[in-house]
């Protein structure tokens, strides 16, 4: 689990373009909206497209994404459950 | 009656460290290459980082240049914003592209779509600044420039608008630059400033660049000239050009004596800087000749560095030695310029002190 959390941090920082943040900086709880890493709807759509590309998940219901996207610790519970690759 | 045009203030990013207003090419930054990345600003210090991140190369250069072209005319909003582009946001649509084909046209993310549009440019600019004017883009390949310059000319002087941002921008992208040196477009052998030229080779050294300017139809103390006229022609025989010329001035009644500097774009194409030498060595022989493709590199929209030079030479009344082409002094007073890219797309500008 602590492999994916350090992929997923490794993967937002790059697809996302956070070019003045490190793996470090986020911890695993921290929030990834809002007062946390600061992402936006653009930032939630293109995590969705990285759910389906890399993990094989595929998010029928946008909503899901609230709960799934809260923090890395979320995020690494959903994928590890639901990947298919 | 018809207003006036006036250029309120100029903003630069170019080959050349034009970032900074306070400066006209007192550092030169000289090359022995086939194409030109532009002197970058510290980009941090105009746009704060959480935007920055999607934004690409072309955008950042535009927020610099718009900027400080706002700011000089002590602007915080603007009635319109008009872009000039030949390309647009090229890396993002390439890379966009590249997604698609990479993907099998699955999985394709929303920013390197909303970067890779053409109107990318004029609409940052307009978020940024909550502007709800008049927002268009022009792509129309090396007049691209002008043709947002004769859209703000038209309002401006119909009083349907008081202060307009135009601009011109285009970045280089390394497959634009590979496949454009395989049909002999861009150079395949490097050149320096100087020998570009006498290079005798065919096609240009490509760059990059955005340049900005606040056009206002009310006089102000930052003012660098009037725009008196411009025109477009995207078809010109070598040998239509002298009387073109003579027609434009006339339509704006001026005669070539009237003309203390003529800005010429050759850049160094042994197949197309002909159209520059008619009037380099023809309608111009007695007049101060400059140019500034040596300094700038070739791209859609590098008439507006010509415009930016222009304007700066103006409200400076110097001519930089580095972009004299003849040894006549020059009053800068009266400028005209003189644009075309592969013997397509031509323009002349006419500017005057004021």
């Amino acid at each position: 689990m602590s492999d994916l959390k350090l992929e997923l941090k490794e993967k937002i920082i790059e697809q996302l373009n956070l070019e003045d943040v490190a793996v470090e900086e986020i911890a695993d709880t921290d929030p990834l909206f809002g007062e946390g890493l600061g992402l936006d709807s653009i930032d939630a759509l293109e995590l969705i497209v990285m759910l389906d590309k890399d993990y094989g998940i595929k998010l029928a219901d946008p909503k899901e994404g609230r709960k799934i996207f809260e923090s890395i610790d979320t995020m690494a519970g959903y994928i590890a459950e639901h990947r298919s690759r | 009656m018809k207003k006036s045009v006036y250029i309120n203030s100029v903003g630069s990013v170019s080959a050349q460290k034009t970032f900074d207003n306070s400066e006209f090419l007192e550092e030169i930054t000289d090359y022995e290459a086939t194409e030109l990345k532009v002197v970058s600003p510290n980009y941090k210090a105009y746009i704060p980082p959480a935007a920055a991140r999607r934004m690409a190369k072309g955008i950042k250069m535009s927020t610099v240049s718009s900027q400080t072209a706002l700011k000089e005319a002590g602007l915080e909003n603007i009635d319109a914003i008009i872009v000039g582009t030949g390309l647009g946001c090229l890396d993002d649509s390439s890379k966009f592209v590249s997604d698609i084909i990479k993907n099998e046209e699955q999985f394709l993310t929303p920013t390197r779509f909303i970067q890779s549009s053409h109107n990318t440019v004029a609409g940052q600019i307009a978020l940024g600044l909550g502007c709800k004017g008049y927002n268009f883009t022009y792509v129309n390949s090396a007049v691209s420039f002008e043709s947002s310059l004769l859209d703000a000319q038209l309002q401006l002087e119909n009083d349907e608008a008081t202060h307009i941002l135009v601009g011109g921008v285009d970045e280089m992208v390394e497959h634009h630059v590979r496949t454009h040196q395989l049909i002999d477009h861009f150079k395949n052998q490097p050149v320096t400033m100087k020998t570009l030229l006498s290079s005798k080779t065919e096609g240009a050294v490509m760059s990059e660049g955005s340049h900005f300017f606040v056009l206002s139809n009310e006089k102000q103390d930052s003012t660098y000239a009037e725009l008196l006229g411009l025109e477009i022609y995207n078809e010109l025989a070598q040998e239509q050009l002298p009387d073109q010329v003579r027609s434009f001035l006339k339509y704006h009644d001026h005669s070539i004596e009237d003309i203390d500097l003529v800005v010429l774009g050759n850049n160094g194409d042994i197949n197309f800087d002909g159209y520059y030498q008619v009037l380099s060595a023809g309608l111009f022989a007695n007049t101060p000749q400059a140019y500034f493709k040596h300094l700038s590199g070739e791209f859609d929209t590098a008439s507006a560095f010509a415009f930016w030079l222009s304007s700066k030479i103006i409200k400076t009344a110097s001519v930089p030695d580095i972009v004299k082409l003849n040894a006549l002094h020059s009053s800068a007073k009266t400028v005209l310029i003189y644009n075309q890219y592969r013997g397509k797309n031509h323009s002349l500008v006419l500017l005057k002190k004021c």
